[in-house]
């Protein structure tokens, strides 16, 4: 059976105009697996995300057919079921750990928070310790002792990536986790990411704009536009894309050799939305 | 040299500076007090009160008049005057009372007490009502916790306090006898106890006089459930907006991708954000009650900072009116001292700078 399985998932905002619908039927599923959704802004992908975590924004509403993880019907679940599977069964590694982490609260006590799900208050500070060292941070304890804003934002995003595998959840969401990293540390970032994912055997849903880093991390993607997946693919088969857009996002990458210039502007088309 | 060496100190960040901060915030109270002295100093010069009129009455000789005009020091160049000044208060010495015949100080130890009660167990009142209000109007946003909160807050803010307390003692007291009436005590009670801070909930309670306490706490409640009804308008406003700020941040979604319940989310996670702000709002509402409330301390009756001062001005006794000056601006400069210094205790990201 499948670990997470997503029908005719919409999500829609109201604005002066009507209701808006940001994700307009996304269908998935997903087993002990690497997907990627690969989308621009305002593409839904981000908001797929959330409602999978059942965190979308107030003024919104999701929807589905069908909204299943591990056999558990999400989509009617309770406040104090969302509360047993987020973090302990399901979690989010955000985009910067700037915002995404308590400014006042010492990494130590947010990763304690997350990891006490699961453990005793005793395990629960080794837990943290071991997990820190495991997204190869040198100084456990000095981390362990330091806010948010004394760490880089390397540093910061390991932590946060420490905090969301700690309580070794099946599902892990990747929303953009690299995006806001210098490119030097995104690849080391990744690395770690991709080892933890795999030792554990969970699986990763893979959030981000860029099409060739998801390809070579993932084992599928989804690519969408405006709320809808426009074309789903094996990563290795990224050659043999035919949706224009999915193409598009290939062909606007900058190459050191081959002096594309000007790069080719992303096309879009009112069709493809519909 | 010095400087670079202590700059290159803070940088390593290794020790923070502690010295070097005190002596900066040492210069900085200095100063700060050194332009109240002058300002105060000055209003005393402009205002059409003649202090020679007012030591020997509007009935004393030329000559008189003469000799205690030389004895104020008041023939000599201001510079020198504001010198003289200085010196007396800083030893102490605001000059006495035309009113009271008593030193200013002397005075002013006996009537900040009563308004320090009052304004402490109002913001305290406030405090309690005013944030969880402001809160749960937050995370209950738009709906109807939240109209309520807002309709009460209102109410507190417009509602003229002396009103508020004449009704008050109208229904709770001549009524329905629930408290007790102006004044901050019986007079039954007023000589039995012996005054040692001036603060009589805890000198009664030191001393081990519940009937006294009891008697005491009957007539601080209502003055200072109104003072702390108007402060938790404003607190629980503040504490909305505040908390409306932090429920927005991505640390709160983090939070709840975590699985941390809705309430520690509330009151740990977001409140704990909330609060850095919030010392600032609730110490200057403190500094604004410990200047005495004029209103309220006349119509309950309440021997205090407000009334004193009030009565001063109506009789132009300057002295009295500066020294007044003077301690509600030390307040002022205290309190803004001790907000920092929360704000840093509560903040990380501003600790070390």
């Amino acid at each position: 059976m499948s670990l997470l399985s997503v029908d005719d998932l919409r999500v829609a905002f109201p604005s002066r105009h009507g209701p808006v619908e940001v994700v307009r039927g996304v269908s998935f599923t997903l087993g002990r697996e690497r997907l990627g959704i690969v989308g621009e802004s305002g593409s839904g992908k981000s908001q797929t995300g959330r409602a999978i975590l059942g965190l979308t924004p107030h003024s919104g509403t999701s929807t589905a057919k069908r909204l299943e993880f591990d056999g558990i019907d999400l989509r009617n679940a309770t406040p104090a079921q969302w509360r047993a599977l987020r973090g302990a069964r399901m979690s989010m590694v955000m985009q910067d750990p700037k915002f995404s982490l308590n400014p006042v609260m010492t990494i130590g006590r947010q990763l304690i928070e997350a990891a006490r799900r699961v453990s005793s208050r005793a395990e629960a500070r080794d837990k943290a310790t071991a997990m820190l060292e495991a997204v190869q941070i040198r100084d456990p304890a000095r981390v362990m002792a330091a806010y948010p804003h004394e760490l880089s934002g390397g540093m910061g995003q390991r932590a946060m990536i420490a905090m969301m595998l700690i309580t070794e959840p099946d599902l892990l969401i990747a929303d953009e986790p690299t995006s806001a990293l210098d490119v030097t540390v995104q690849v080391e970032v990744l690395r770690i990411l991709d080892d933890l994912v795999t030792d554990r055997g969970m699986g990763l849903i893979f959030i981000s704009h860029d099409l060739r880093l998801v390809s070579s991390f993932c084992d599928r993607v989804l690519v969408m536009y405006a709320g809808r997946v426009v074309e789903e693919l094996r990563a290795s088969d990224l050659g043999a894309a035919q949706h224009p857009y999915t193409r598009g996002l290939m062909n606007c990458l900058p190459q050191i050799k081959g002096g594309q210039r000007p790069l080719p502007t992303l096309q879009r088309d009112e069709s493809w939305a519909l | 040299m010095a400087d670079t060496s202590v700059q290159g100190e803070g940088r390593r960040g290794a020790l923070p500076a502690w010295p070097w901060k005190l002596v900066k915030l040492g210069a900085t109270v200095a100063l700060t007090f050194l332009g109240l002295l002058l300002v105060t100093f000055l209003i005393g010069r402009v205002v059409p009160v003649d202090p020679v009129l007012a030591v020997i009455g509007d009935r004393a000789s030329q000559s008189v008049y003469d000799r205690v005009f030389v004895e104020l020091g008041l023939d000599r160049p201001l510079y020198e005057q504001f010198w003289m000044y200085l010196q007396r208060v800083a030893s102490g010495d605001f000059g006495e009372s035309f009113l009271t015949k008593k030193p200013i100080a002397q005075d002013i130890a006996r009537v900040f007490p009563a308004t320090m009660e009052l304004a402490t167990v109002s913001i305290i009142l406030g405090t309690l009502a005013g944030v969880p209000l402001g809160v749960l109007a937050a995370v209950r946003q738009g709906r109807l916790t939240d109209q309520i909160v807002r309709v009460v807050g209102l109410i507190g803010y417009s509602a003229p306090i002396f009103w508020l307390g004449l009704l008050g003692l109208l229904v709770f007291y001549a009524r329905l006898h629930w408290v007790s009436g102006p004044g901050r005590i019986d007079i039954s009670y007023e000589y039995s106890i012996t005054p040692a801070s001036g603060f009589l909930l805890f000198d009664t309670a030191m001393q081990g006089q519940w009937d006294a306490f009891r008697n005491v706490f009957g007539h601080i409640i209502l003055p200072a459930s109104l003072l702390g009804y108007y402060s938790m308008a404003y607190i629980s406003r503040m504490t909305r907006s505040f908390m409306l700020t932090e429920l927005a941040q991505e640390y709160i979604i983090t939070a709840r991708v975590k699985g941390v319940p809705e309430w520690r989310i509330i009151w740990v996670h977001a409140l704990r954000n909330a609060a850095v702000p919030l010392v600032t709002v609730i110490a200057l509402s403190y500094a604004g009650l410990l200047e005495g409330s004029v209103l309220t301390e006349t119509v309950f009756a309440w021997p205090g900072l407000g009334q004193y001062l009030t009565n001063s001005l109506q009789n132009a006794d300057m002295n009295a009116v500066l020294g007044g000056t003077l301690v509600i601006g030390g307040i002022f400069v205290g309190l803004n001292l001790l907000s920092d210094l929360l704000y840093t205790l509560l903040d990380p990201r501003v600790r070390r700078k």
